[in-house]
């Protein structure tokens, strides 16, 4: 499975939380223990310089997997393993990887200037040898992701949101990262700003060999963005595979519900059938298929017994019947 | 549709911001119409106008917000000028509201029940037991499964999407003939979107309801509005029916904007892309808002401002794209 330029390998990588009441009141309530498996047995390799998509709705997993892939949550079980990859300056190591939130506000320390919020990381790893050449560097990077080198002086609430999304994608840039893991880095953009940040994270991609793992319940800007895709449902990949493929042909029965619901511009005032009942808890998922309450597919068999994932090409699919 | 009269008439409507350096126009010169049982789909940027519409046509605009301009008639009557009193009856009434965030519009201390109860009583001359019973069927006809049992429920034991449902319950509670809705799904996953779009526009069918649809989703317009008003820097910029607008826009700005939107249909290599960004409200351009980001522009436009024609499929531009240029 593994190739030559693999750069993240993901196996059976599981995050579980206990969400149980304190010890003790538990004792007196009888309440037993209570698990919440946010990502489970979830398993993917990663291609250098290609983007690895996953799209499930609210609470599936998906930024509970992507801290996970950056080292702030610990799998409970698996393994993540990124691979030594050679550098175009000729340093061989394991990839530098940051992650690029969904509220760039919120990830930006109000009071620092956007100069030293991108020179942070260069002083902190010493990556330039004084001052001058880490204020040369941050007015390039601020030309490289489409600002002006005179907006180093300025505050991050003078900027839009678009804007401040370029000022995160610079401060990543600027740790010389090779991974950037972008949870929903465009959700809380107007759709014409939107298309300047995927632009900007293609161009970048093809400029600097960037990988990515692009996090978002968008089907339209995962199609957009993907080589590879998974879709997640209650923590578990139910499809993966390459994204022409899965778009083009989509075989789970959730893959298809959701590619049916996601309101399209191109068919104005479409009669669609919306997908009935919601996502169930994490907590107590249901038996079987975890998707079998809303699959209008779903038979006796989807009630007991949970699909395995299973290889079909490049495709994997966890289905009985797909 | 057009020759019906008018449920909501917008007339030239200014907003106006009195600030410490001097006044802020944030509407100027809105209008639009919507008929009785039509869906009317408002889109536009972050800070395009969309709420400040929805809120001055509910009567809801605080200080420092003004009224500084134009009317705005519900079924041939003037109410931009109506006492507080009144209009908050009307609001009641005759107008229901529904907001992104369904927490802001519920109690979190009453059951959903009480709260249904409680408007209903206000608006309509009914007992308790009769209100109570139309509480349910409300709960019922939005889709809340095990109503029955659900009426007894508080706010925060249900999810977001059952919470919206409430929300749009308790907009209906006095048989409107209006719903103002300021972006009612952006809050929710595709599927239970899917869902309450689906709900809105069978209200409208059954209870000929005219809906005012705020969100800067132009796929929940695209599959929800019969007519949608495109917004940019405080003014309406096109408006027609939905179909026409998304697939022949004639306004540069909403030509540019369509094609900035993924396709889950096809891959492409990069997006269409409209350089800059909307103008804040202290540096609106003259003439044509549009003008420093618009191929097109001539000294016309930096100088005088584009009027909107009335009806039909119109845009505010003064050399609207045509129907050949779209292929
Ligand atoms: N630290 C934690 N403790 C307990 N539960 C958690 C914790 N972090 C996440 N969860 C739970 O794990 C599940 C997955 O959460 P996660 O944030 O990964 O979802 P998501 O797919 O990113 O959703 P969204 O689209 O809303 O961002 C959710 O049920 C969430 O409530
Ligand atoms: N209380 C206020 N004071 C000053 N400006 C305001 C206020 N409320 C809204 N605005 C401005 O009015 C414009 C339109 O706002 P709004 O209607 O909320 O936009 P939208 O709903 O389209 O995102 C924005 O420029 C916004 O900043
Ligand atoms: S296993 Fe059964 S319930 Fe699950 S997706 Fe397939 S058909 Fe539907
Ligand atoms: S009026 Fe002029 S600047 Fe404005 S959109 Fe039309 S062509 Fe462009
Ligand atoms: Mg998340
Ligand atoms: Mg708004």
């Amino acid at each position: 499975m593994a190739e030559a330029n693999t750069i993240l390998e993901v196996t059976s990588a599981s995050c579980r939380f206990d969400v149980s009441a304190p010890a003790l009141s538990r004792l007196f309530s009888h309440e037993p223990r209570r698990i919440l498996r946010a990502v489970e047995n979830v398993s993917f390799s990663v291609q250098r310089g290609t983007t690895f998509s996953i799209v499930g709705e609210s609470g599936c997993g998906k930024s509970t997997l992507a801290r996970m892939v950056v080292g702030l949550q610990r799998p409970t079980q698996g393994l993540l393993d990124f691979k030594d990859i050679k550098r175009a300056d000729g340093s061989v190591g394991p990839p530098r990887v940051q992650m690029i939130f969904q509220d760039p506000y919120a990830s930006l320390n109000p009071r620092w200037r956007v100069g030293d919020i991108i020179a942070e990381p260069i002083r902190e790893l010493k990556l330039r040898k004084d001052e001058s050449e880490t204020a040369t560097r941050v007015g390039d990077l601020l030309e490289i992701v489409g600002l002006s080198r005179a907006d180093a002086r300025r505050f991050p609430h003078e900027f839009s949101g678009g804007q401040r999304q370029r000022i995160s994608i610079a401060r990543a840039l600027a740790t010389e990262a090779d991974f950037l893991v972008c949870d929903e880095p465009t959700s809380a953009l107007d759709v014409s700003v939107q298309a300047q940040i995927l632009n900007l994270m293609v161009r970048l991609q093809k400029e600097f060999g960037l990988t990515y793992l692009f996090i978002s319940h968008n089907l339209s800007v995962v199609r957009h963005m993907s080589d590879q895709l998974a879709i997640m449902y209650l923590g578990r990949f139910v499809e993966s595979g390459p994204a022409e493929e899965v778009f083009g042909r989509p075989r789970h029965p959730y893959t298809r519900l959701l590619l049916d619901t996601i309101p399209d511009v191109e068919k104005p005032n479409r009669e669609r059938r919306p997908m009935s009942g919601e996502v169930p808890s994490p907590i107590a998922p249901p038996p079987g298929c975890a998707f079998h309450p809303r699959c209008v597919q779903a038979v006796e068999r989807c009630r007991t017994e949970a699909p395995a994932l299973r290889r079909e090409g490049e495709l994997e699919i966890a289905c009985h019947l797909a | 549709m057009n020759a019906q009269p008018a449920l909501l008439s917008v007339r030239d409507l200014r907003i106006v911001f009195d600030g410490r350096r001097g006044p802020l126009t944030a509407l100027d010169g809105v209008s639009f119409e919507i008929a009785p049982g039509e869906i009317l789909g408002v889109v536009g940027e972050s800070g395009a106008g969309k709420s400040l519409t929805g809120t001055a046509v509910i009567g809801l605009l605080d200080p420092p917000g003004r009224l500084a301009g134009g009317e705005i008639k519900l079924s041939g009557q003037r109410i931009d000028n109506l006492p507080a009193e009144a209009m908050r009856k009307l609001r009641g009434r005759r107008i229901g509201a529904i907001f992104q965030d369904p927490l802001t519009s519920l109690h979190p201390l009453l059951t959903v029940g009480e709260q249904l109860i409680e408007t209903i009583t206000t608006h309509l001359p009914v007992g308790k037991a009769e209100a109570r019973k139309r509480a349910l069927d409300l709960l019922k006809e939005v889709g809340i499964p095990a109503a029955e049992t659900r009426i007894d429920h508080y706010p925060h034991q249900f999810s977001g999407g059952m919470r919206q449902r409430v929300v749009i319950a308790l907009a209906l509670c006095a048989e409107p003939i209006l719903i103002i809705a300021d972006e009612p799904t952006t809050a929710l996953d595709v599927s239970i979107q899917a869902q309450i779009t689906t709900l809105l526009k069978r209200l409208c069918r059954e209870h000929g309801t005219a809906i005012m649809l705020v969100t800067h989703d132009m796929g929940v317009i695209a599959e929800t509005a019969d007519r949608v008003a495109v917004m940019y820097a405080g003014r309406v910029v096109e408006i027609g029916p939905v179909e026409e607008v998304t697939r022949r826009p004639h306004h540069p700005y909403t030509a540019g904007l369509m094609a900035s939107i993924p396709s889950v249909h096809r891959r492409n290599a990069e997006l269409n892309q409209i350089d800059g960004s909307m103008p804040r409200l202290t540096a609106v351009p003259a003439g044509c808002a549009f003008n420093p980001r618009c191929g097109f522009a001539t000294d016309l436009c930096r100088e005088t401002k584009p009027g909107l024609p009335v009806s039909g499929h119109a845009a505010a531009c003064h050399f609207p794209l045509r129907e050949m240029a779209h292929g």
